[in-house]
């Protein structure tokens, strides 16, 4: 079958349809409305649901209730939106309930802008509400990743009861690119799962939704079970692809889109001489610490360079995973501008002390 | 082989849609392509843009500022972007927003036609963009004219298929002025 | 042979609630409950619970819960009717809740004409955090954030919420009912199954606020409580119903 090409924003919203996704709850925002559009128009003929809230916390938090319910369910913003998100995050994290959130990140702080960024980083791979927690989140870098990042997104949800969120920039909201739809669309009525408050139908005691534990002992234990399912994803679901390592001098870093700009620079070092790899992260959390710890170790490796749409916040896992091994540049943009591939490479080569 | 095209002009003048286009013919030739467009508050009437990229292996950046072909549909996109043109490049131009006229680059090739005269003469200034993806595909050869026709073919269905044949016109006009210019 | 003239609804399940002495909370669960029995519904709804002195009221109805973020119930709920939408769902919310920090929730959820019954305990204060001023507080009332008594000039004065909903499209039923005496509960009790009957005929959103006491809180006994209620909460809640889309079939 021919490949179709699609938005980003919209192919993101049909991948979780296709995934079986029929509850939707959203609010508008540059650079994400083409997400809430879509399910409006194309929900209802797939037996689905779209009530669009009156605000971001009213999304999330009426995605806590479906997901509570049973339902595979999702919600989408873009950065100022997926900041109200997180008291709901928190909620679900606590509760246990799997669900999808899409960040089609733009620039901040504040209001910000509305072109693409990275600026959301720490807040997604740190838990960006209250209390001790992490949810796994996903950088796809083309339009092609984020589809098939979708469906994954649903079933890592589900297999660990703990929200997945797909960090994006506004250029894979906005760039259109060919989609093959590799997976069957999922049509089957969901099998709600044995904790879902579904109304008791007989059962014998009732089921609770719920993230509060007034008894610190109980609470301590709840904590301690939600990181038995964090060192699980550490273990079992990190993400990367990397090229160019074998021989490299100097390895780039860099997730979404901007791994493809730093791709196009690691082609431009080596018209030049200069052996480059690349490094890029798929899970942001959990990240690939074990992976490029080893790479630091490889004797011709003798720099990294991270490049991000920030000042620099991804740097800080790069360093840590890297471990003073090898010394770590950063070169960044902020504030929606992008860095031309050019750019990137005079940057490596300034670093690296191998300006002409 | 890879192309890197910005089209430019003023929103409203069919830069996204020509954009497409191309992306779309491209997909057809099964070919490696992507479309980023700019997106700003401005609904209609700003400047607008947009790059495509189309090659026949893996697309790095979606992003360019270098490209091979520049299809400027106002002065400002001129401005603005005609330096960048790779040299040996392409670059189209729509006579009617770009005046007073600029001085173009020696070092790449450069089509001016009036899209708009052209448009109006078979009818409907609306199929300006048309006129233009014609040009380009006659003048870059970076698809060929029957994958043109089927990206027209595909775009006009059901109601709008009436504007089919208009929407030929147009791109065998705009393909024909190339023509004519290279024939003089 | 002794005969069992009272037994606890089957609507709560067997454990003891954590209220203060005097407070109504109590006795508004038991209407909830027997009107979850009575028509039938333990085995299909599903409740919402807040934050605020309600907060484990997930512990005491036997139907299926969820517990809320502070003031998101009536987006909980949403989301569990969407998802669910043949079955009866509730919110159970405090003033604090409700009124303060879920003002938007509940309004919006009012507006969709969301099919669920939202039981709204209006008791003039925050309880659980210890007696703060609530938006519903009332001018002159002191609490330990208005220890002066509320003055209308630094923080506004109280809001109504039967009279603000009833005005939206969505809303299918409004009343405000109390339950400081056996005439009161009984007009309570028949206010909440009207809700939950018309939630099931789908006919729109359903609220009922119930006035209640704190006697903790405002420093007095609870027979005080009640008549402090009766006489200055009423004359700024007045009782009675101020919406149903279907008063031909009460």
């Amino acid at each position: 079958m021919r490949r179709e090409l699609w938005k980003g924003n919209e192919a993101i919203a049909e991948a979780a349809i296709r995934a079986g996704c029929r509850f939707y709850f959203g609010y508008p925002i540059t650079p994400q409305s083409e997400i809430p559009e879509y399910m409006a128009a194309h929900l209802p003929e797939r037996g689905g649901v779209f009530p669009q809230a009156e605000s971001e916390i009213s999304a999330i938090n009426m995605v806590y209730g479906a997901a509570g319910a049973g339902a595979r369910v999702m919600t989408s913003s873009s950065s100022p939106g997926v900041s109200l998100k997180q008291e709901g995050i928190s909620f679900i994290v606590g509760a246990e309930l799997p669900a999808v959130i899409v960040n089609v990140m733009r620039s901040g702080p504040g209001l910000g802008g509305i072109q693409p960024a990275q600026g959301d980083y720490f807040q997604a791979t740190r838990g960006g509400g209250n209390g001790d927690y992490h949810h796994l989140v996903l950088a796809p870098n083309s339009i092609q990743e984020a589809v098939d990042l979708m469906q994954l997104a649903f079933e890592l949800a589900d297999k660990y009861r703990n929200p997945v969120m797909i960090l994006a920039d506004g250029m894979i909201g906005q760039m259109m690119e060919p989609v093959e739809w590799k997976k069957a669309e999922i049509t089957e009525a969901r099998v709600y799962p044995e904790w879902a408050t579904t109304g008791r139908g007989g059962r014998e005691n009732h089921r609770i939704v719920n993230s509060l534990y007034i008894e610190s002992e109980i609470m301590e234990a709840h904590v301690h079970h939600l990181f038995s399912k964090y060192k699980a994803m550490e273990e079992n679901e990190v993400l990367y692809e990397e090229s160019g390592i074998e021989d490299a001098e100097v390895v780039l870093v860099a997730y979404g889109v901007p791994a493809r700009i730093a791709d196009k620079a690691v082609e431009l070092l080596k018209e030049e001489g200069i052996k480059a790899g690349l490094f890029r992260p798929i899970t942001l959390w959990p990240y690939p610490k074990k992976r490029l710890n080893d790479i630091a170790s490889l004797d011709h490796v003798k720099n990294f360079v991270v490049v991000e749409l920030s000042m620099g916040q991804m740097l800080e896992d790069v360093q840590l995973s890297v471990n003073g091994k090898k010394p770590v540049h950063f070169h960044g943009r902020p504030g929606g501008a992008i860095p031309s591939p050019g750019e990137v490479k005079d940057a490596v080569k300034k670093f690296i002390g191998r300006e002409s | 082989m890879k192309n890197e095209i910005i089209v430019s002009g003023f929103g409203g003048q069919g830069v996204l849609s020509i954009g497409k286009m191309i992306a779309e013919a491209g997909n057809i030739e099964n070919l490696a392509v992507s479309w980023l467009p700019s997106y700003g508050p401005e609904m209609r009437g700003g400047t607008a843009n947009c790059t495509v990229v189309v090659a026949d292996s893996k697309i790095g950046s979606p992003l360019t500022d270098r490209p091979d072909i520049l299809i400027a549909l106002n002065r400002p996109s001129l401005d603005k972007y005609m330096p960048m043109v790779r040299p040996g490049g392409l670059m189209i131009v729509n006579q009617k927003h770009s005046e007073p006229t600029a001085d173009f680059r020696d070092d790449i090739r450069v089509m001016v036609l009036d899209s708009s005269q052209i448009a109006m003469d078979l009818g409907n200034l609306i199929v300006a963009n048309v006129v233009m993806f014609g040009a380009f595909v006659a003048l870059s050869g970076v698809v060929s004219m029957d994958t043109a026709r089927q990206v027209l073919k595909e775009t006009f269905t059901g109601r709008k298929e009436k504007l089919l044949d208009l929407n030929f016109q147009a791109l065998e006009a705009g393909a024909n002025s190339v023509k004519e210019t290279q024939g003089a | 042979m002794s005969k069992i003239v009272y037994t606890r609804s089957k609507g709560l399940t067997d454990v003891e609630t954590h209220y203060c002495p005097g407070c109504t909370h109590g006795i508004i669960h038991k209407l909830v409950a027997e009107t979850m029995v009575e028509l039938d519904i333990v085995e299909d709804t599903i409740g919402v619970c807040p934050v605020g002195c309600s907060v484990f009221a997930y512990k005491y109805f036997a139907c299926d819960m969820q517990e809320a973020a502070h003031g998101r119930a009536p987006a909980v709920a949403t989301g569990i009717k969407r998802v669910h939408p043949d079955k009866p769902v509730f919110t159970y919310q405090g003033d604090g809740d409700l009124v303060s920090i879920g003002m938007g929730e509940i309004i919006h959820a009012a507006a969709r004409g969301e099919k669920i019954t939202v039981i709204f305990v209006n008791n003039a204060i925050y309880g659980m955090t210890g007696g703060q001023m609530a938006p519903t507080t009332l001018v002159g009332q002191k609490t330990t954030t208005s220890p002066f008594g509320r003055d209308a000039a630094l923080t506004g004065n109280p809001i109504r919420m039967c009279e603000m909903i009833a005005t939206l499209d969505g809303a299918a039923f409004v009343e405000r009912v109390t339950v400081t005496d056996s005439k009161s509960l009984l007009r309570a009790k028949r206010a909440i199954k009207r809700a939950f009957e018309l939630q099931q005929q789908n006919a729109g959103f359903t609220f009922v606020e119930v006035l209640s006491t704190c006697p903790t809180n405002w420093g007095i006994n609870p027979r005080q409580a009640l008549t402090w209620l009766n006489e200055n909460m009423i004359p700024v809640y007045p009782l009675g119903n101020f919406k149903d889309v279907k008063v031909d079939k009460a």
